[in-house]
């Protein structure tokens, strides 16, 4: 499969996709619900994305947004997999049975975000402390130890 | 040998104070000297670098400044060393290892703060939630050397300085002796008010 080839394939399948995808720079943006990120990342390797170069997670306050990084090497193509879970509870199905690379870049996420991976075999703190209190990355965390930055510097 | 200076200073000093002995053979000295002389030009290397100091650091081995002229090797071993140069930013979760690394080390031992990281948190130091803010939060350092990072000539200034520092040390804890271009240290109880009263003193 090449790239054109994949670009209709995916407005077919995901035809939210289509305007955000180009052929030029072999690079796409795919928004899928939460419940269904899991079967669109089965999808996708089956289409040939064969490495999972990230996963990060941005707080957007009510909600947070996770960014999966998929690449293909045949195809060099190589498509942004976006999702958003509520910031009540913010849980998610693991993509480690697809992709082995995603086993710690998913602890990261819970380490810095507490966003549940479920079905994740290994899911605890990667970078911090086991007994940390708190996730960094949110924009709300607070730390008594935290030195604030004044004004003049 | 040189007055107010009985300690033997080095190889150089060691061949003259054999020729002044008379039959040649023979040195009179004190343990204090010939220990703090095989210290001081031995002073083997913990590296804890964790950062771009440690690149610093790393330079510094090889042949370009070679520490080793100076009797300062890198060893993977704590057991093996006797100064340990911290030499990045340490984080609370490192900060165990570092700890229980220098609890590894044989006394007595030394402690250098390299780099900014080292002595307060650098450019960590605020809004961070990770970085403990200068080694000296838990390590006894005897030298810092400031930048971000230090050049190799930096490190062996502290070098240097420390070896006149271990000069200044007694095998035995209550006989401390002031060397000329080392301060005593206020608030501490072995070098502080001991070092002052036995100064001009040959102890």
């Amino acid at each position: 499969m090449d790239i054109v080839e994949l670009r209709e394939h995916l407005c077919g399948q995901y035809p939210d996709l289509c305007p955000l995808f180009s052929i030029e720079f072999g690079d796409g943006v795919l928004l899928v619900g939460s419940d269904r990120l899991h079967a669109a990342a089965r999808d996708l390797k089956d289409l040939g994305f064969d490495r999972l170069g990230m996963v990060t997670a941005v707080d957007f306050g009510e909600e947070f947004e996770l960014v999966y990084r998929l690449q293909s090497r045949e195809m060099r193509a190589g498509i942004f997999v976006k999702t958003r879970v509520p910031r009540e509870e913010p849980r998610i199905d693991s993509v480690n049975d697809l992709w082995a690379a995603a086993n710690w870049q998913e602890r990261e996420v819970y380490d810095m975000f507490g966003i549940v991976f479920d079905g994740h075999p290994d899911l605890r703190r990667i970078l911090l402390t086991d007994d940390w209190v708190g996730y960094p990355l949110r924009k709300d965390y607070e730390n008594p130890t935290i030195i604030r930055r004044p004004d003049y510097l | 040998m040189e007055e107010g200076r009985s300690e033997v200073a080095g190889v150089d000093d060691l061949a003259k104070a054999l020729e002044h002995t008379p039959g040649g053979g023979v040195i009179l000295t004190s343990i204090d000297a010939i220990a703090d002389w095989a210290r001081g030009y031995s002073l083997w290397m913990m590296p804890m670098g964790t950062a771009c100091c440690a690149m610093e650091l790393i330079a510094a081995s090889f042949s370009k400044f070679d520490f080793d002229r100076h009797g300062s090797i890198p060893r993977p071993d704590p057991r093996h060393t006797d100064v340990m140069v911290v030499a990045g930013t340490i984080t609370h979760k490192m900060a165990p290892a570092v700890k229980r690394l220098w609890a590894q080390m044989p006394d007595p031992k030394w402690c250098i703060a390299m780099g900014n990281c080292a002595i307060s948190g650098g450019i960590f130091y605020y809004d961070t939630y990770s970085v403990v803010r200068g080694v000296d939060e838990f390590l006894p350092v005897d030298i810092y050397i400031a930048g971000c990072p230090p050049r190799p000539e930096s490190l062996q200034d502290a070098i240097l300085r420390l070896r006149e520092k271990v000069r200044a040390e007694s095998i035995s804890p209550s006989r401390v002796r002031a060397v000329e271009g080392v301060l005593p240290l206020p608030g501490d109880p072995l070098r502080g008010e001991s070092a002052a009263a036995s100064e001009g003193s040959d102890v």
